[in-house]
């Protein structure tokens, strides 16, 4: 097991590596001299234009620039915003929190509600309460969130009043101000998950539910309760556990619309403005941030995946 | 009055509705067995011996329609509530399944999954119930129990699964013991010592065993008495001695036909009979061996034959019991 993992961290540095390249080789597609944008009034001006090329090293060889950004990266240096002048680190370290706050509270409503219902689907399968549980899955996976999220906003905030439309205030400032700003797109996120995750507990309950093993445990004259809730969900969570993280991996990495509708100020927003203003810098910590995240997350399902088989942590 | 026996099962119906109509799996099953005896219940694979267990255990699927009455030590068990008989499951009675590849769930150590039903049934703490276990374990001769108690089952062999599957149905010393095909799956010294260990304990505490096979080699060392099941039907009831030595159902003499060295030879399967089992939800009228049956009269097609003893103890469903005068003509 200890080989196995140390594998597993050497191979995340080539994958980094790797992943990079293709970040600035992909960013060099994007149209647009980020130069005339940056200049703005002044971008008729030749001079003005050598200028900023030259301080931003844009008039480098593309490999220059990219070893470069790849030598500052690894000491730590995700350089400076072209836009805002401020260090990338201090942006990233700035929205992160935010999105790891909304990640967090989607997730936990995706799990609450997906798992349960997953579960109860699969004991009552082919019966009312499964095949509403379904519909509640596939509304959860097939409803745009932008459109959703948009009709949130105008039945509670507009219509009703209730929360807040858009903005946001962190957890640190202000408890219950913070979730009431964040819970409808949280929501919003979260009934995406919520479907996914019902839909996968439900067929894993499925299949651990009609193995021996829970013939076995009936047979032991255990409660049906025991048999469905231990017996055969500690096996169906073992794939299940694995999914999650993935899906909260795929949170982390933006809720690029979510985030734009309710106007928070989370990774998907800073990725989209930064796009927008060819702030190449910030394009390029952000994306490699992500990555570092899912690399991360993926570890970590690999880590649960084991912790919870035992077939595997004795292998 | 003599005491009631571990369990009597007096005309057990089971029927399921399938897209084919339906199926009645088991038809007017009875026998009972006594403290501390095994009785064998032999056929061929689909005649309806684990359907039979389960409806005794009550783990038949809900789809399923079960008559006729089940008693264990004397009391009315068919007609009893979901939760009661939940109960008495791995209390009162227990089962030990063919496959114990499969039937511990990998995720709980096998202390664990023997301690469960001692927490359950006689309420004992976490610490008490494990170490109860281990002595269990130890009692089925695994050895180094205390070690292997904390191990999964992916770390046991086959034999020792089917010892920690014994360990956990003889835990709360039930009444009654069901061991469906319990070494079909193993190799056959491990079956040897399988089996073993099922007559030690069941001399050691009195359990009645319901022990289903289909190897006649099995039943002649380790049952007294035997029940001969065909399509759903008990052909033939008898001591085992007795039944080897004067079968009295022409499908038993046909199974006996290839199976001439009992309980010696590896080769003890079942013989092949000529012809196939009938479809089950389509049974043919009359005798259901009838088709099959070498001795048929015109009246097997049309009236199936009760279950009728031909001497003391000797039961057989065939128009033409007692055998031994056409066997005697035909040799
Ligand atoms: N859950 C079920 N639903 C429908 N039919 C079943 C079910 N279980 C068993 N049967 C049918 O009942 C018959 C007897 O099966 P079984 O008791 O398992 O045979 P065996 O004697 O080999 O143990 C078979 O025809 C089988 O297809
Ligand atoms: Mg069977």
């Amino acid at each position: 097991m200890w080989i196995w993992l140390a594998r597993r961290l050497a191979q995340i540095l080539p994958t980094l590596l790797v992943l990079s390249f293709l970040i600035f080789g992909l960013q060099q597609l994007m149209p647009g001299d980020p130069a005339l944008i940056l200049a703005g009034e002044e971008r008729g001006d030749p001079q003005v234009l050598a200028q900023i090329r030259a301080e931003l090293r844009l008039d480098r060889p593309l490999y220059e620039q990219y070893l470069h950004w790849l030598g500052s990266v690894l000491t730590g240096d995700f350089g400076f915003s072209w836009r805002i002048r401020m260090p990338v680190a201090e942006l990233i370290l700035e929205k992160l929190p935010v999105t790891a706050q909304l990640a967090t509270m989607a997730f936990l409503i995706g799990a609450l509600i997906g798992v349960p219902m997953g579960i109860l689907s699969a004991v009552r399968r082919d019966r009312p309460a499964d095949w509403a549980a379904n519909a509640v899955a596939l509304f959860g996976i097939s409803t745009p969130n932008f459109w959703l999220g948009i009709m949130l906003i105008l039945l509670i905030s507009v219509q009703l009043g209730w929360l807040p439309p858009s903005g946001y205030v962190p957890l640190t400032e202000d408890f219950r101000q913070s979730i009431a700003t964040t819970i409808m797109p949280a929501f919003v996120l979260g009934t995406n998950i919520a479907g996914v995750l019902m839909r996968h507990t439900r067929a894993a309950m499925l299949t651990a539910l009609s193995q021996d093993y829970v013939r076995t445990a009936r047979a032991k004259g255990l409660p049906e309760r025991v048999v469905v809730w231990k017996h055969a969900l500690r096996n169906a969570l073992i794939p299940v556990v694995t999914l999650g993280t993935i899906e909260f991996g795929r949170l982390l990495a933006g809720a690029v619309l979510t985030e734009q509708i309710f106007t928070i100020p989370g990774f998907g927003k800073l990725v989209v403005d930064a796009v927008f203003n060819r702030d190449y810098p910030v394009v390029q910590g952000v994306v490699l941030t992500t990555a570092l995240i899912f690399v991360l997350l993926s570890l970590v399902a690999d880590l649960l995946y084991m912790a919870i088989n035992p077939r595997l942590r004795h292998a | 009055m003599s005491a009631p026996p571990a369990l009597e099962v007096r005309d057990l119906a089971v029927e399921f509705a399938t897209d084919r109509g339906i199926l009645r799996a088991v038809d007017g099953v009875s026998f009972a067995v006594a403290p501390g005896r095994t009785l064998a219940i032999v056929g061929e694979s689909g005649c309806g011996k684990s359907v039979t267990a389960l409806a005794i255990m009550g783990l038949l699927p809900p789809h399923a329609r079960v008559s006729g009455s089940i008693r264990l030590a004397g009391r009315e068990i068919a007609t009893l509530a979901p939760e009661e008989r939940r109960k008495m499951r791995g209390a009162e009675m227990a089962m030990v399944f063919q496959e114990p590849m499969t039937s511990l769930n990998p995720a709980f150590t096998a202390g664990e999954q023997v301690a469960e039903a001692l927490r359950l049934h006689q309420g004992l703490s976490r610490r008490e119930a494990f170490a109860r276990a281990v002595e269990m374990l130890a009692h089925v001769r695994i050895p180094d129990a205390a070690r292997r108690a904390r191990q999964y089952p992916h770390q046991l062999s086959g034999g020792m699964r089917q010892r920690v599957m014994i360990a956990m149905a003889l835990a709360c010393r039930p009444r009654l013991l069901i061991a469906d095909e319990p070494t079909t799956a193993l190799d056959v010294t491990v079956q040897a010592q399988i089996l073993a260990l099922i007559d030690e304990l069941k001399r050691e505490t009195g359990t009645a065993v319901v022990l289903i096979t289909h190897d006649l080699g099995v039943v002649a060392d380790h049952a007294e008495d035997v029940a001969v099941m065909y399509a759903g039907r008990i052909a033939e009831r008898a001591p085992a001695a007795a039944l080897f030595a004067v079968p009295q159902h022409p499908y038993t003499v046909g199974l006996l036909g290839a199976a001439p060295r009992l309980g010696r030879a590896a080769g003890g399967r079942l013989a092949s009979i000529e012809g196939a089992v009938p479809d089950m939800a389509r049974p043919p009228p009359g005798c259901r061996f009838a088709p099959r049956c070498p001795f048929r009269i015109a009246r097997c097609a049309e009236e199936a034959p009760p279950l009728a003893e031909v001497a003391p103890g000797h039961a057989s469903a065939c128009w033409r019991a007692p055998l031994e005068r056409i066997l005697e003509a035909a040799a």
